[in-house]
């Protein structure tokens, strides 16, 4: 049956379809509606989600060992935090196959960096593959378990957003069950004691040389020959932006197998086209090896080594040419910059903290990102998940160091960051007793990526009901003892807070709690939110003074009148009365909407 | 022959079950097709497009710079933004619908005057007074569904079997509903 799919939806279609029973991964764009779709063969599939990538990987690990068919899938910047596993797995090799998606991000629409994990392949001496459409996604999840199973090696399939979010037709088929492979107690494979791991070393470099043989005959790797002036090299989108430039003008090398790269076919095909383009996005992967088997390219000495290689950025390189587009008042447009959403529960803490002098915010990954942006500018830096509090007690110490210095170190991160990689980074700041301030944005979700259920929020992926974990308890097993929970939308509340903790020489924990507006409220929420997103707040037009400073909540819902030089409360507002408290004159008013 | 259609708005406004229903019936009538959205921080309130491509063989599911051949806008200044996208012979259909964005609503900045005065000058626009004809049909949402209309009409596609490809895709209660925007929305072409 044929069907119109995203590369994330057919990914989750090879999954079902290669038997896999076991899944696992930590939300992250462009690779989050993988396991979100794997989860809907719920009959078949086990997919969870785990706190992180490490901790998803290591699961699909042990899956593996025990004889299940099983993939984890993260973004590309998730990997890193997975590759401690993903290195050793590699060693010992898989019982039932294993495979690793990483979803990369070239052009950076939603991350924070640009790193090419096709490197990973190579530093892990692992296996890997390249789809270049949602076709290729589904059919090569199936290669890739085979060639796991076969050659003894996790396999990663790199993709990238184009490729995970570009939706195109997919022919589906059946789910092929492989059953349970048996578990044998192997410690010489599995235990990496050095005795055994020096062993497994040399058999990693055999893997290599017997997969360099599969990457020269597979036909995922397959030359199409046109033209011989001119020979294009590509993998991945890399190969539809590519075909969209020079259609059948040139030939190409499409490389769908790039780990080991096939070095056989590299040389036929460069030793026989006068001219060679090699075509890729971010590193300069495949033209390093076609560099080093002797051949002179054009890569990246003419195309850009940052962001996407598009066919119009192909065609202005190869040919300095552009479209011909209409000119135009551009410079009329204003922007429209992602902004916290009318009712978020981070608005009104952002609203205090940016009221701070002598802070510094050290930030972490999430919606509450947008806390460093305008009107708040409440956030100094953020490097990773969980970093916030550990680059946090960091600055902390070094601030603590200099006797007159008045800085204070607020580390703000939300709910899944925190269980992420926050809490042990926590235990760094009781350990090592540094007076850094912890705020934990509980909003009960995971909400940047879309939603996705969390240790805390009482659910597991597949709609089980599970022990929510206490981020208050679990705070104070940390060792933290000035712990406060507080509602982020009472600014009284907040500030008094922000007060408590500042004035503390010790370490302590506060925690906003307060829903996503965005969230689909399960029952435990109604009761504890009573009444949540149900109220409305308005201005009464006689009483604003048009002073302005409710439009410093920085909330979509409330703008201001230049006929009136009134502020107006649009629709969207769903009462969370921030704006209300912020009012000098008690213009804004609570009503049932 | 590749076509490209353009679908712009801000997030929330439904461009996603447009281009959804666009690129079903396109696929339904033996048309390769191929789609990009970008996801992920642009949801909150940020300016979302839906790239759609379709003929006998479509490889790049990207639009190029000057490539659209249709630029559907569901919000006035976004269409301005996206222009640059579109052929220099290409058509507009443009939303008569304003939505501020943050550094408007702070007073920063003015919604800009005078955009479908430009649009016009420069390229054979059509503009739709989608929020009031969905007002009409007693929903606002359905505004998303009348623009697709008007796309379907322009792009000469009317005659794929979109009865069946809404009631396929939408649920069931809102199927007359959205049957009704897509003529609304072919009638104003």
């Amino acid at each position: 049956m044929k069907k119109l799919l995203t590369g994330n939806e057919a990914i989750a279609r090879g999954v079902y379809e290669a038997g896999v029973k076991y899944a696992s991964a930590y939300p992250g764009t462009p690779s989050t509606e993988i396991l979100e779709n794997i989860a809907t063969y719920k009959q078949d599939i086990l997919a969870e989600w785990a706190p992180n990538e490490k901790v998803a990987l290591e699961a699909v690990i042990g899956a593996s060992i025990a004889g299940a068919r099983a993939i984890a899938s993260m973004k590309h910047v998730g990997v890193n935090v997975a590759a401690d596993p993903l290195f050793t797995y590699a060693y010992t090799g898989v019982n039932a196959g294993m495979v690793l998606i990483t979803a990369d991000e070239p052009g950076q629409h939603s991350s924070q960096n640009e790193q090419d994990n096709r490197n990973y392949a190579k530093f892990a001496k692992v296996a890997m593959l390249e789809p270049t459409d949602s076709q290729e996604c589904k059919d090569m999840v199936k290669t890739a378990f085979e060639v796991s199973e076969e050659f003894d090696t996790p396999v990663i399939i790199r993709m990238t957003t184009r490729v995970c979010h570009a939706k195109a037709i997919v022919e589906c088929g059946e789910r092929q069950e492989v059953g349970f492979k048996p578990y044998v107690k192997d410690v010489k494979k599995y235990l990496t004691v050095p005795a055994h791991a020096r062993g497994l070393r040399v058999k990693v470099e055999e893997r290599l040389h017997k997969l360099r043989q599969y990457s020269n005959t597979t036909p995922l790797n397959f030359i199409e020959w046109n033209d011989t002036k001119v020979g294009v090299i590509a993998s991945g989108a890399c190969y539809s932006y590519a075909k969209e430039v020079f259609g059948n003008t040139v030939s190409y090398l499409k490389l769908g197998f790039t780990h080991p790269l096939p070095d056989e076919k590299i040389k036929e095909f460069a030793g026989k086209v006068e001219k060679l383009y090699v075509i890729e996005e971010n590193d300069p992967y495949i033209e390093e090896q076609v560099r080093i088997l002797g051949f002179d390219c054009l890569g990246k000495n003419l195309f850009p080594y940052n962001g996407e290689m598009t066919s119009d950025i192909i065609r202005k390189a190869v040919f300095g040419q552009e479209n011909p587009a209409i000119a135009y008042a551009e410079n009329k447009v204003v922007p429209r910059p992602p902004a916290l959403c009318a009712g978020c529960p981070h608005r009104g803490f952002f609203y205090q903290l940016g009221k701070r002098k002598n802070v510094l915010v050290s930030g972490d990954i999430g919606c509450y990102t947008l806390g460093f942006a305008e009107p708040y500018n409440a956030m100094d830096y953020n490097i990773c998940m969980g970093a916030s509090i550990s680059c946090g007690h960091g600055a902390q110490q070094v601030f603590s160091m200099q006797k007159d210095s008045p800085m204070r170190v607020v580390a703000v991160l939300g709910d899944s960051t925190f269980f992420h990689t926050g809490v042990n980074s926590l235990l760094d700041v009781t350990y090592n007793r540094s007076n850094t301030i912890t705020v934990i944005l509980d909003n009960r979700i995971t909400g940047m990526t879309g939603h996705q259920e969390n240790p805390g929020s009482g659910y597991t992926l597949q709609g089980m009901e599970t022990i929510p974990v206490d981020i208050e308890k679990l705070v104070r097993a940390c060792g933290i003892e000035n712990v406060k929970t507080v509602n982020p939308n009472d600014l009284a509340a907040m500030n008094e807070a922000l007060d408590w903790a500042l004035s503390l020489d010790a370490p302590s924990v506060i925690i906003t709690r307060w829903p996503c507006v965005l969230k689909k409220l399960s029952q435990q929420d109604k009761e504890e939110f009573r009444g949540v997103f149900k109220t409305h707040c308005s201005v009464d037009t006689e009483v604003c003074v048009g002073c302005k400073l409710c439009l410093k909540t920085g909330c979509p819902a409330v703008h201001f009148d230049k006929t009136t030089k009134k502020s107006n409360i649009s629709g969207d507002c769903v009462g969370c009365e921030v704006c209300l408290q912020v009012c000098p004159k008690q213009a804004i008013k609570k009503e049932e909407a | 022959m590749v076509k490209s259609i353009l679908l712009v708005g801000v997030g929330g406004q439904g461009t996603i079950l447009a281009s959804k229903l666009l690129t079903t019936g396109l696929m339904e009538a033996g048309y390769d097709v191929k789609m990009s959205e970008i996801h992920g921080m642009s949801q909150r309130g940020g300016s979302v497009s839906s790239q759609v491509r379709y003929g006998e063989k479509v490889e790049s599911p990207v639009i190029e710079v000057g490539g659209a051949d249709i630029l559907v806008s569901f919000e006035k200044m976004e269409a301005l933004r996206w222009l640059k996208y579109l052929k220099p012979n290409g058509k507009v259909i443009v939303n008569n619908y304003q939505i501020n964005s943050m550094p408007i609503l702070s007073g920063k900045f003015d919604y800009p005057e005078g955009i479908i005065e430009e649009l016009s000058s420069k390229v054979q626009t059509t503009v739709a007074d989608a929020a009031k004809h969905a007002a009409e049909l007693g929903n606002p949402k359905v505004m998303n569904v009348i623009l697709l209309g008007a796309t379907i009409k322009s792009m000469g596609l009317e005659s794929l079997h979109w009865d069946k490809i809404v009631r396929d895709n939408v649920k069931e209660q809102f199927a007359e509903l959205n049957l009704k925007a897509l003529q609304v929305g072919m009638g104003l072409v």
